[in-house]
């Protein structure tokens, strides 16, 4: 303290910085959105739009649906979660975590099969997958990411889960999958529809949007968290991801209309 | 909860991947260390530097050059393809290559520093007296360093059990194969399976514990050997 006392320049200046600091928040609301790492590009372009015409401020915080659900459970600052699934929102809602109603489903997720290696698909579907000329099949883990869970359903329900166990690998969340598959370690997967249609121009390979009916819907749910009751920018965001305007650009990033 | 759910998998395969991590480790570790100890090259603190590397970097960064050197069309993981069929993304091979890398300080730099305290003499004593190189080594040096191998073998040992970031990267979660235990643990807590994180971790930390314990324990009673 004696530092300050003798030095009120220092004193002064370092109040300038905190004041300066403190600024922004003045005059705008922060809030911290968790998401889902397959609509983790999707919500930093709609950020960015909505930050230009509200003045808030969003940060974004992107991991799996599990991990997100699980950080939010010991306590974690978010605002409001973009979950993948329907799953964890409602368990949010019904352990007191979440704000009661503020649930609703902002985006269906479509899934997608992706090689970089156009000689693999010979027909639009699965048989693919009988062939041995590949060696990875990528998933998302299906305990931890929706995404994973529906093409475990598939994989099932086609019967192709048992035969592709020892040459399946699994990504920790979405984003991992499509990795594996962009640097080449992997041959194939099951990805989201969203993620090829955003990296449409770099990426080459042949895609596939499976069937949504082979499996439980996608339905990716957003709910508001107790901590964010009255945080104004986290309702407004809600709302703006609610709008038919945005919904039509949700729906141009990959995902199936509500 | 159900710890009959408890797979006993990931231990195993944890305890082989570093068993193979550390004798590999030694067998090359001991040449590199016996060069860094008594070369006068130049190229010496160079090779210093690139051996303590993965002390300071974050697995994140090894995890992402390995992801694509072991892939197929990597420098290291095109020629595998190559010759075997597949490359080394996702094997445990890629595995245990990528723990060689990780663990390299944590046994080079324990022989090398041994390797010092015990100087030139005792090799030139024993070759002036028809000892060959290789026999001097093994029945001079060797005994003389017993030390260094066991702080070595152990920090390999478990620097490698606690591996997570690149297995993260590298591995693909396949049970039997890259599966290690750090890895069920992170699955484990993230689905809320708390029981089986806790057995987990808490057997993971007690594990450590003895270990570096003994290893501590022997060495202050074994000598110390200084020229």
């Amino acid at each position: 303290m004696n530092a300050f006392k003798k030095n009120p320049r220092i004193t002064a200046s370092l109040l300038l910085t905190f004041l300066l600091l403190q600024a922004p928040g003045a005059l705008a609301d922060e809030l911290r959105v968790a998401v889902a790492s397959n609509f983790l590009l999707s919500v930093k372009e709609l950020s960015r739009e909505f930050e230009k015409t509200t003045a808030h401020k969003v940060v974004v915080i992107s991991a799996s649906t599990g991990k997100l659900f699980a950080q939010i459970k010991q306590g974690a600052p978010f605002d409001v979660l973009l979950a993948a699934d329907s799953l964890r929102p409602e368990l949010l809602e019904k352990e007191g975590i979440g704000v009661p109603g503020s649930r609703f489903t902002y985006a269906v997720g479509r899934l997608a099969l992706w090689s970089a290696d156009t000689t693999l698909f010979l027909k639009n579907d699965l048989q693919v997958l009988n062939q041995k000329n590949f060696r990875y099949l990528a998933i998302a883990n299906p305990k931890t990411a929706p995404y994973g869970k529906a093409a475990e359903q598939v994989l099932r329900k086609k019967g192709f889960w048992d035969q592709l166990q020892t040459r399946m690998v699994r990504g920790e969340n979405i984003s991992q999958t499509f990795q594996f598959l962009v640097t080449g370690n992997a041959d194939i997967g099951f990805i989201a529809l969203s993620q090829l249609k955003r990296n449409q121009k770099q990426l080459k390979g042949y895609s596939w949007a499976v069937p949504s009916e082979w499996h439980d819907p996608i339905r990716q749910q957003a709910i508001l968290l107790k901590r964010a009751k009255t945080n104004k920018a986290a309702q407004e965001f809600l709302n703006f991801l609610k709008s038919d305007r945005v919904q039509k650009i949700i729906e141009s990033y990959g995902y199936s209309p509500l | 909860m159900d710890i009959s759910s408890l797979d006993s998998g990931p231990i195993w395969l944890t305890l082989q991947l570093a068993s193979v991590t550390v004798m590999i480790l030694l067998a090359i570790g001991t040449p590199m260390a016996w060069w860094l100890a008594h070369t006068r090259s130049k190229m010496r603190v160079g090779m210093e530097a690139v051996v303590a590397l993965p002390l300071v970097l974050p697995p994140t960064v090894l995890g992402f050059y390995l992801l694509i050197l072991l892939g197929p069309n990597g420098w290291i993981g095109g020629p595998v393809k190559a010759l075997t069929g597949a490359p080394l993304s996702f094997t445990f091979t890629g595995l245990v290559f990528a723990s060689t890398l990780y663990s390299l300080p944590f046994v080079v730099q324990p022989l090398q520093s041994n390797f010092e305290s015990i100087g030139s003499t005792p090799m030139e004593t024993a070759e002036s007296l028809g000892a060959s190189r290789w026999d001097a080594f093994f029945s001079v040096i060797l005994p003389l360093s017993r030390r260094g191998y066991l702080t070595a073998t152990v920090l390999g040992f478990a620097h490698t059990l606690g591996e997570f970031g690149v297995v993260l990267m590298v591995g693909g979660n396949i049970p039997e194969k890259t599966k290690v235990i750090s890895i069920e643990i992170y699955d484990r807590v993230e689905v809320l399976e708390y029981t089986q994180a806790h057995i987990l971790s808490a057997g993971l930390l007690l594990f450590s514990f003895i270990i570096l314990l003994t290893v501590y324990s022997i060495n202050k009673k074994l000598p110390v050997h200084v020229s």
